[in-house]
Order: structure tokens, then C-alpha cells, then sequence
């Protein structure tokens, strides 16, 4: 039996609904790019997510259209996802301290009197 | 320069067969939204198909604001005989390799063509050429990295894209038709005319074809598929828009 379909496209393509979906094995599978998106010319990169594609031209062209199509961006960066090395989540407890250290962080410096200062000069500017 | 009524009936003729060329280049190509080789490609061909209604819409407004019928009406109110758009873009989308030979040969026609009306005397077409720029640029790398690696891609895959060209070539010189104004457009600084245009295309598309190996057939062997500016069109065109007006023949004056 063909399958017969609401959608015309389906329909005309004719599938038999006995047919056996095409199965890939793991090593068919194209590999994955990680795609970095910059908002801005100057600011940082940020990652967006990852598309499959044979090659790092294709990825930069589905990277387009999965991550930009919405919204503003000037520039891509895809890098294979094999290429970026990671920490192991075992090791995990080397960022266990960071929390303590509050005193590494800028928070605590007066400086709220030269920040309102400067903002009066400039906005005179 | 003032506009004679010729002019005016020739940029209408142009911006027709422009819109037509648009409108049924997106539908067909949308016809592989959900069943393209891949999630991302399936996504990357789709959303160029939305793109190019969205040209085709653009251009439906140039008319109307040319004492043409709104938008709507234009597109999904005509049949075959009064469609402008070359034979190339109504053809079924049959194999992946025939939609992507006819996507690389017609984006860098429109390419161009919208590249020569970013120079035109006619204001508000120049603005929309130059709006779509960018656009048109990435179908353009789209189809060129599609068509470069497929070349690459071994004996099977090289053999069924040089077999799409050969088949799909004289299509493609169908696009560049010459209408019946060609000297008013070129006269007026309208537009230089098709077969600059088709000039400008073959300096492109030979050598891009050439560097990744193709052969590409000789213009002089080829009798180009002329007809469809005219109205003179295949047998699918008609059935293409009975389905795309299926929704819209409903409820002809519903709000949308």
C-alpha cells in the first residue's frame, strides 16, 4: 500500500508504508560543529548551539540559518565539536572553592563616587 | 526622463516575470520543507524558500503601486496562461540534484538581476535590489558550496550533477527570454536587458562550474526553453496553482 496523505507532497512521493526506514549506523552519522555567534563586532563570540554537517563549509551554512535567521549577528565561528577539549564533570570539584572567594571580586571597591562623577562630566559632553 | 506608456508597460512586463519567477521558485522549493536529506538542510532550503516569496511579495507591491490588483489577488487569482515565470522554476522538484542545479543557475540569474536593478532609474525597484542583497548573497554561497562539494563527492554523486546540468541548462537560458521592451528598459536606464543579464550570468556560472569540475554545455548547441514570459507554459505549472491557491479559493475575501 502507498501512503496517502493530507499533504499532497506525501502523496505524490508515493511511499509504500511497508517500506523499511533507511537505518544509519554510528559511523554514518556526519559529525557535529559547535557554532559561535557574535551579536556585535568587538564584543566576544558566544555559543548558540551545534548542527551536523560533513564539512565546515556546510556547517557555517546551516549555522546561518539555524541560529541567524532571527536575529542580528555579524559574524560565525564553527569548530568541530571532536576539536574542543573539555573538562571531565569527575573533576568537577576544581571549581568547588571559586564560590568562596568573594574577595577576588571587583564588588567591594568604593568607587560609586568617581562612577557618578564621571557619568555628571560626560553627560554634559 | 518622463515615463512614456511604454516604459511603464515594460517595467510591469519586467517586474511580472521577476515576481512570477519568485513566487513559484519559493513554492516549489518549500515542497521539500520536511523531507530534505538533512534537519539542517531541510531547514536552510526552507527558510531561502520563504525568502523568496517574500521577494516575490515585495515586487506584487511595486505593481500594485503601478495601478496593478493587490498582492494577493495577483498571486493566488491567475492561471498558467497568465503567469510570467520562466518553464525552469515550475518544473517538479524531482531529486535533490535537479532542485539544487536549478537553485545554483536561477539565484545567480536573480543575483545579478537585482545587482543591474540596484543601478536602476526606477527609485523604488533600485531600493528593493538593494535591500535583498544580502539575502540573495547567501542563497547564492548556499548553492555554490552545495554545487562544489557535490562535484567532490565521488564518482555517483559528480555523475548525477553533471547529469542535472546537462538537463537543466537550456531551462535556464529560458530565463533570460527578451521581453517585448527591451530597447525602452535599456533606453530609460530601467534596466539593461536579458541579454546583458544572460551575458553577466554565463561569466559567472561557466567559470564556477568549470573550477569544480563540470562540464558545462555550449550555448550555441542549446535551444533555450522560451515560452514562459509569454504565458506559454508545461503542464505542471497548472496543478502547482490549483495547490497553492487550494486554501485561499475557500474564502477568497477572508482577513488574514
Amino acid at each position: 500500500m502507498k501512503i496517502e496523505s493530507l499533504d499532497p507532497r506525501i502523496t505524490r512521493a508515493h511511499i509504500d508504508d511497508e517500506a523499511k526506514i533507511g537505518e544509519l549506523n554510528g559511523s554514518e552519522h556526519f559529525q557535529t560543529y559547535e557554532v559561535f555567534q557574535q551579536i556585535k563586532r568587538g564584543t566576544h563570540h558566544q555559543h548558540v548551539g551545534n548542527v551536523h554537517a560533513p564539512n565546515a563549509e556546510m556547517a557555517m551554512l546551516f549555522a546561518k540559518e539555524q541560529y541567524c535567521r532571527r536575529g542580528a549577528a555579524v559574524n560565525l565561528w564553527v569548530v568541530k565539536t571532536a576539536d574542543v577539549f573539555v573538562t571531565e564533570y569527575q573533576d568537577a570539584d576544581i571549581f568547588e572553592t571559586t564560590e568562596d572567594k568573594l574577595y577576588r571580586d571587583p564588588n567591594s571597591y568604593k568607587v560609586m563616587d568617581r562612577i557618578n562623577a564621571f557619568k555628571a562630566r560626560t553627560n554634559k559632553v | 526622463m518622463e515615463f512614456t506608456e511604454k516604459h511603464v508597460e515594460g517595467l510591469k512586463e519586467l517586474l511580472y516575470k521577476m515576481a512570477d519567477d519568485l513566487l513559484i521558485i519559493g513554492h516549489r522549493n518549500s515542497e521539500w520543507t520536511g523531507l530534505g536529506p538533512m534537519l539542517e538542510e531541510d531547514i536552510a532550503f526552507s527558510s531561502m524558500a520563504q525568502d523568496k516569496i517574500g521577494q516575490s511579495l515585495a515586487l506584487f507591491e511595486l505593481l500594485h503601486e503601478l495601478g496593478e490588483s493587490d498582492p494577493d489577488t495577483v498571486a493566488f487569482t491567475r492561471n498558467a496562461p497568465q503567469f510570467h515565470c520562466s518553464q525552469l522554476v515550475e518544473l517538479p522538484i524531482g531529486e535533490y540534484d535537479f532542485s539544487m542545479v536549478r537553485h545554483f543557475f536561477f539565484d545567480h540569474a536573480e543575483a545579478i538581476r537585482f545587482d543591474m536593478l540596484s543601478e536602476s532609474v526606477f527609485e523604488p525597484l533600485a531600493m528593493v535590489a538593494k535591500k535583498f542583497k544580502g539575502e540573495i548573497k547567501y542563497h547564492t554561497m548556499h548553492a555554490d558550496v552545495f554545487m562544489q562539494k557535490l562535484a567532490a563527492g565521488g564518482e555517483e554523486s559528480f555523475g548525477k550533477m553533471q547529469q542535472a546540468i546537462n538537463d537543466t541548462f537550456a531551462l535556464a537560458l529560458g530565463m533570460f527570454e527578451p521581453g517585448d521592451f527591451e530597447a525602452e528598459l535599456i533606453e530609460a536606464g530601467i534596466f539593461a536587458g536579458e541579454a546583458e543579464l544572460q551575458r553577466r550570468w554565463l561569466d559567472k556560472v561557466v567559470p564556477l562550474l568549470t573550477s569544480y569540475g563540470y562540464m558545462v554545455p555550449q550555448v550555441d548547441g542549446v535551444e533555450p526553453a522560451f515560452g514562459g514570459r509569454k504565458g506559454v507554459h508545461t503542464p505542471h505549472l497548472q496543478p502547482l496553482l490549483d495547490e497553492m491557491t487550494e486554501v485561499f479559493s475557500i474564502d477568497p475575501g477572508a482577513d488574514w
